[in-house]
């Protein structure tokens, strides 16, 4: 990752935390913002619904019947109307910050660059749609709007006649032009729907609601601002004049004052750069993982591979080698982020296998798991001291060079949830180590997704596979950091250590008698 | 989950933050298109110039030679000329274009679309048009003393079927 960018995330994280202390992690609107996108599109759909069936098309009726929606039937259709508008702007809020926060996080590289690319026509298509809302209005904001865009596009060779002669006086304008507007205004979101699907399609247990208590949160903010300063019209349009000043929607209307600055044919080549740009921007530079594989001879056909993949990179397919098992995993490579879940996932991922080559059911070619077993014991014969931990962790947490020492070992994976449970029994039964502790990205904003979660499970014993119950969970600790809670991260660690001391000192068995949580150092 | 009482005060003071954010950019700042204290003029029109040759009647010879769903007795060559346009606002020139016809053929209508800014006040509006073979002045002409008022927008549009230029 670049300087800069990296600078840029640890930015972003700074805020991230302040946020993870007021909403706790699991609230975080910053990790949630595909999810509001979402949540916002259905509070303009519904809202929308509503305003469709009072709205009149006519170039009289449609700012009559706007009005009489706005203030005759202010407690519904005015809420609504406003409703309408301020989801539209939060939209393009989180749609922005979601765009940014995912570049920053590097997460649009190798196969990400499905979602990536299929997000740029979505940028076009939300402005489309909610430009097109505000000709609907027919006040002197629409009448700037009409003008300004059918003038930007007829500098475009496209029309035989400029359109914008269309709103030029009130001769030139037919009632029809507002039928062909809520047609483009349904039209469009209907179309931006589909896209949204196909820009989630490729993702499993995609997050598309926010967490209730969020929605609430948030739902409530737009009610009370619709309540305490309702949308309303700019005044009656009037094409005898031009609109000289305009309350100007600054989200979606940004571009429009360049125009009266610059060409509109620069403006259209400003945008096309930029979106061709943005769309070249997975593949600059490219990156591409060596995808995993699957050793046939070592996969059972469970399917807890395809199941756990973030990215939908794992199908199960009918058995092709012979044996009894009715299925085998099949990796897309075209999919595969070379997170490592899967290896977690693996019920044959087990460093106790010592009679046969460790080989799991699927590997990553890069990260074999022998290699990590080996990397785990050689990391771990030097320490000394009776709190001896080993540090799993991704390269998506602070700086871990920092936390290493006599007493501390690191290996670095992919993704922690790449470590299968087992490997934690591995190290702390046998008694390689005092304590294990997972480290990585934060709560709830896992880079691959889903692996601080699946992590959580299987050793909370409600994922398969699950750690052990003979496995004393006071010895495996996790702290979920991002880059810029190193500190705390250390203060995590140190605390684990005593605690590993203490439990020394008290003669606690490295073999539990019964199941208990993994303790939380953060 | 559970909420402290701090936490929540600190939500409520973020989604007050977002809202506000939301209710003052939806309308403002203020955006000033045009001077208000301005009028302007805008000249609009769509207009199909002469064709650039004389159509020829062809010979009973030539209406022969045609394929015989093509036979007709004239030959109309496609290309127009280019409409020449002027416009003066008290007697000062501030638009002079030659506009080309649309389409690859040259054949389709001439577009004009150009505003002015104008003080508001009373003006004489003189607007020209040569849409003909002609090499010298003009096939339609309009002058017209308007008042304009501020913000007001005076339209001059043509059409030729009924006799030119008008004012709207």
């Amino acid at each position: 990752m670049s300087r800069p960018k990296r600078l840029a995330r640890w930015a972003f994280e700074r805020v991230e935390s302040a946020f993870d202390a007021v909403f706790t992690p699991d609230w975080n609107p910053l990790y949630q913002l595909g999810a509001l996108g979402w949540f916002f599109y259905w509070i303009v759909a519904v809202s929308g619904v509503y305003l469709y069936i009072f709205f009149d098309s006519g170039v009289t009726a449609a700012y009559e019947s706007v009005e009489a929606i706005t203030h005759v039937q202010w407690y519904a259709g005015g809420v609504m109307r406003s409703l309408h508008r301020y989801a539209s702007d939060g939209l393009v809020i989180v749609m922005m910050l979601h765009l940014v926060r995912e570049y920053v996080m590097d997460r649009l590289h190798g196969p990400r660059w499905f979602a990536w690319v299929i997000g740029v026509p979505i940028l076009w298509l939300v402005f489309a749609a909610g430009i097109s809302g505000y000709w609907l209005v027919w006040d002197k904001l629409a009448h700037y709007v009409a003008l300004a865009t059918s003038e930007w596009l007829d500098t475009l060779p496209l029309f035989g006649e400029p359109i914008a002669r269309n709103f030029i006086h009130p001769s030139t304008l037919s009632g029809r032009f507002f039928t062909l507007m809520l047609f483009i205004h349904i039209a469009v979101p209907l179309i931006l729907l589909f896209i949204m699907w196909v820009h989630i399609h490729r993702h499993t247990h995609a997050r598309v609601n926010p967490p209730r208590g969020l929605a609430i949160g948030t739902l409530a903010a737009l009610v009370v601002l619709s309540v305490a300063r309702p949308a309303v019209s700019q005044g009656a349009a009037d094409l005898g004049t031009i609109p000289t000043q305009v309350g100007l929607d600054w989200f979606y209307l940004f571009v429009y004052p360049l125009l009266d600055e610059y060409s509109g044919l620069a403006m259209w080549g400003l945008l096309g750069v930029a979106t061709v740009l943005l769309a070249a921007l997975p593949w600059l530079p490219a990156k591409r993982p060596v995808p995993a594989v699957v050793s046939l001879a070592n996969c059972n056909g469970c399917g807890r591979c395809a199941v756990d993949c973030p990215h939908g990179a794992v199908r199960m397919a009918p058995r092709s080698d012979g044996s009894p098992y009715s299925e085998e995993a099949v990796v897309i490579a075209d999919l595969c982020v070379a997170c490592g879940i899967c290896v977690g996932a693996c019920p044959t991922a087990t460093p106790f296998r010592r009679r046969t080559a460790l080989e799991a059911g699927i590997e990553l070619p890069a990260y074999p798991l022998s290699d990590l077993r080996e990397r785990s014991l050689a990391a771990c014969r030097a320490l000394q001291g009776n709190d001896r931990v080993i540090v799993y962790a991704c390269g998506q947490g602070p700086d871990l060079k920092a936390i290493a020492g006599p007493s501390v070992a690191v290996v670095e994976l992919p993704c922690v949830a790449m470590l299968a449970p087992s490997f934690i029994d591995f190290m702390i039964t046998r008694r390689h180590v005092d304590g294990v502790f997972l480290t990585g990205c934060r709560a709830n904003d896992c880079y691959e997704r889903l692996g601080a979660r699946w992590t959580e499970q299987r050793i909370a014993g409600e994922r398969d596979p699950q750690l052990r119950a003979r496995v004393p969970r006071e010895r495996v600790a996790s702290f979920w950091a991002g880059v810029d809670r190193g500190g705390e991260l250390a203060e995590a660690l140190s605390a684990f250590r005593a605690r590993l001391g203490e439990l020394h000192a008290s003669q606690a068995p490295v073999v539990a008698a019964r199941p208990g949580a993994v303790s939380h150092a953060g | 989950m559970r909420v402290s009482p701090l936490q929540l005060i600190g939500q409520g003071v973020l989604y007050a933050a977002f809202a506000l954010l939301i209710g003052y950019f939806a309308t403002l700042p203020v955006y000033t298109h045009m001077d208000p204290a301005a009028s302007a003029i805008t000249l609009s029109f769509g207009h199909a110039g002469q064709r650039k040759a004389p159509c020829r009647r062809l010979t009973p010879e030539e209406i022969a030679a045609l394929a015989p769903n093509m036979r007709r007795p004239m030959d109309c060559p496609r290309e127009r000329v280019p409409l020449l346009v002027e416009l003066l606002v008290d007697g000062e020139l501030v638009y002079r274009e030659w506009l080309p016809p649309a389409g690859l053929a040259g054949d389709g209508t001439a577009t004009a679309y150009e505003r002015f800014v104008v003080a508001p006040g009373r003006h004489l509006v003189t607007a020209r048009l040569r849409d003909s073979r002609r090499q010298e002045g003009f096939d339609y002409e309009h002058e017209q003393s308007v008042e304009l008022s501020a913000g007001q927008n005076l339209v001059i549009d043509f059409r030729a079927d009924t006799g030119g230029f008008r004012l709207l």
